[in-house]
């Protein structure tokens, strides 16, 4: 009890803190809930392309505005973003390239291309005080109460987008063959779903980085998974890990010198994963062993003669 | 052009080549991304060899890190087997969670030594010179260019040793195994050469653009030929030229040349997914554009196959009705009456459309090909 109450009485003493921790709260919430259809869908690395294709929207924005400000690069970011996931849906409607081909080139081509840029600022505009290059592994501690409201606002209008647009999303992840019988835009949904998790994912980039983001929208989903078969419990649970994780992350972070923010923050998530898949009732590997190891005691009993128990 | 400029292009030459190769296999079995992970996940494996050896120049390095990579694939395949996750969710479970341990290794132990992070991801070409190859006290040339060097050339001669069973295992992995070709080691050893090619690829382009050159030009080759040798000989040619022209574009805008080298791999891929002669984007709308047209001007030969000896021939038959009975536009029913005509297979008299002998018979063999 007193290391929790050690770990957490600094979130009421200290303003970083108190503010990293906000924000890994919103990060969570966003991307926890987001990452569910993602996972659902089989796109689980459309975050990776995404994150990474988010580096020349952010240098663009800020080559174009002059702006540090930073729903501005958020807004870049989202940008590029978006692109990412058009031209991911482009290329591979060419049938000779496949879809993680498509994902591997834009990814890395963006990224080349936010390369490129940066280091092309850094030599007119001074990038590196401009900050960019916190994006690259984030940088929780540069986060200041303006950020969080950021956050909190770009992050709203992505919940709000699964709460509108709850049926069709569903519909879109399990059967959107139906879904076109039915005569709902399904192209139009499927671009809707990629905004908004571009969304989620813009909002992680300035405390997880471009690199570790990807893990922060599905790491969450595929824990909740293995609790639940229903959509509105797993988008619930995803949340609710992607909240615990970045929580927890941020303030064993602070509790020890030389932990960076975002990496405890996708162990932590990593943990919450790994548990899940061992003791998760029913789909759990040590449920599932155990139950297998009670049938086979059953049917020994029976070979013996003596009734099933 | 000076010394060390021809030495960064021929370290980058000598890298995009080594990556293409592996790379060809990785596109057509559909494991593009697995290259992502393996090029992130080795990190750790890098870090704790560095941490055990207390030397950045070690080869243990590279052993750790090819180490690491497997790891990668094995954790990957047992989560996948699981049944619990997908194969996508489980690369991006596991790379992202290897790769925070290389972080927090590196923050914690290693923040003192030079193994900036940056670096890592982003590799820096232009120190390649740098680093020198001596032997006796003379020198050879950059030690990228050996090590890279070594492990292309290694990259070579297992894809020419196994060509036979690395096709196989591609394209029939069921086929395979029943020949007794053992896909599942040959797998592994691709997977090894690709960890091994990632982390000699790393100090040049680091862990994000090296997925570029496996997966780029690959990519951009199987857009242009249906062979597999001509594949790889494309991809090594189009990563060698990706290279060449990336180099120059950072030289140019004095930006970063892994940066560079992945965008023109950019440019690479689009120009072939634009303009490849059959799979590309212009020739594939052509040829359905191509397709349409046929289709209509042989549906009107039918048309007027079955109707020309009918009581009703004087509507059915003519160039008005075409509007209504085919649901064309007039522009599209006017061109395919036009090409009809200039094929010398119908004449138009006064609206009147009649088949000419030789339509007559082509309308006749189309029908009875069905």
């Amino acid at each position: 009890m007193e290391v929790l109450s050690n770990l957490v009485q600094p979130l009421f003493a200290d303003y970083t803190l108190r503010t990293v921790a906000l924000g890994s709260t919103v990060l969570g919430l966003v991307s926890g809930a987001l990452g569910t259809y993602a996972v659902l869908r089989g796109q689980s690395l459309i975050g990776d392309a995404i994150s990474h294709a988010a580096l020349p929207g952010i240098a663009l924005a800020f080559l174009i505005t002059g702006s540090r400000v930073t729903l501005v690069l958020l807004l870049g970011a989202l940008a590029a973003g978006w692109l990412a996931t058009i031209c991911v849906m482009a290329v591979t409607q060419n049938r000779r390239v496949k879809y993680d081909t498509a994902l591997g080139l834009v990814l890395t081509v963006f990224f080349g291309i936010g390369l490129l840029l940066l280091t092309y600022l850094q030599q007119t505009a001074g990038a590196r005080q401009a900050g960019l290059d916190t994006f690259l592994f984030g940088q929780a501690a540069t986060l200041v109460t303006e950020d969080v409201w950021t956050m909190a606002f770009l992050g709203s209008i992505a919940l709000a987008g699964i709460g509108l647009f709850w049926k069709e999303f569903k519909l879109l992840s399990f059967d959107p063959a139906f879904g076109r019988t039915l005569g709902l835009p399904m192209r139009a949904l499927d671009v809707l779903l990629m905004t908004l998790i571009a969304v989620a994912i813009a909002i992680g980039l300035q405390t997880v980085g471009v690199v570790l983001m990807s893990a922060m929208l599905i790491a969450p989903a595929a824990a909740a998974r293995q609790w639940t078969n229903r959509l509105s419990t797993m988008v619930g649970l995803s949340a609710l890990f992607g909240v615990l994780a970045g929580v927890s992350g941020t303030l064993v972070s602070s509790a020890f010198a030389n932990l960076p923010t975002g990496p405890t923050i996708v162990m932590a998530v990593s943990l919450i994963v790994a548990f899940s898949l061992l003791f998760a009732p029913a789909r759990g590997i040590v449920w599932r062993r155990r139950v297998a190891g009670e049938l086979t005691d059953a049917k020994a009993d029976m070979m013996d003669g003596e009734p099933p128990r | 052009m000076t010394i060390t400029q021809i030495e960064i292009q021929l370290v980058a030459i000598v890298v995009a080549a080594a990556c293409a190769l592996p790379g060809v296999y990785l596109v057509l079995r559909g494991m593009a991304m697995m290259s992502d992970a393996i090029s992130h996940a080795i990190l750790p494996g890098i870090v704790i060899a560095f941490l055990i050896v207390g030397n950045l120049n070690s080869p243990l390095l590279i052993v750790g890190a090819a180490l690491m990579g497997l790891i990668t694939v094995v954790l990957v395949e047992v989560l996948t087997r699981s049944g619990l996750v997908r194969e996508d969710t489980a690369i991006g479970l596991v790379f992202p969670a290897l790769f925070s341990i290389g972080v927090i290794l590196i923050a914690r132990y290693a923040g003192d030594i030079h193994l900036d992070l940056d670096a890592v991801l982003l590799g820096e070409l232009a120190f390649a010179p740098f680093n020198r190859l001596e032997i006796a006290g003379v020198d050879l040339g950059p030690q990228g260019l050996y090590a890279m060097g070594a492990i292309g050339l290694m990259n070579l001669v297992f894809i020419l040793l196994f060509y036979k069973e690395l096709k196989l295992a591609t394209f029939d992995a069921a086929l395979a195994s029943t020949l007794g070709f053992a896909p599942v080691a040959l797998h592994y050893l691709l997977m090894g050469l690709v960890s091994l090619t990632a982390v000699a690829a790393f100090d040049a382009v680091g862990a994000i653009l090296v997925v570029a050159l496996i997966v780029g030009p690959p990519a951009a080759a199987r857009l242009l030929t249906d062979r597999l040798g001509t594949t790889l000989v494309l991809s090594v040619a189009l990563g060698v030229a990706c290279a060449i022209s990336g180099y120059w574009l950072a030289h140019w805008l004095d930006a970063s040349i892994a940066g560079s080298m992945a965008t023109m791999v950019g440019v690479c891929f689009t120009a072939a997914f634009l303009f490849a002669p059959v799979h590309g984007y212009v020739a594939q709308q052509r040829s359905r554009r191509k397709q349409r047209w046929s289709f209509a001007r042989r549906a009107l030969l039918i048309h007027l196959l079955q109707h020309e000896r009918l009581p009703e021939a004087e509507w059915e038959c003519h160039a008005d009705h075409l509007q209504d009975h085919f649901s064309w536009d007039l522009s599209f029913a006017e061109s395919v009456i036009n090409q009809a005509i200039e094929r010398d297979s119908i004449t138009l008299e006064d609206g009147r459309l009649r088949l000419t002998s030789g339509g007559r018979s082509l309308a006749e063999k189309l029908l009875g090909d069905h």
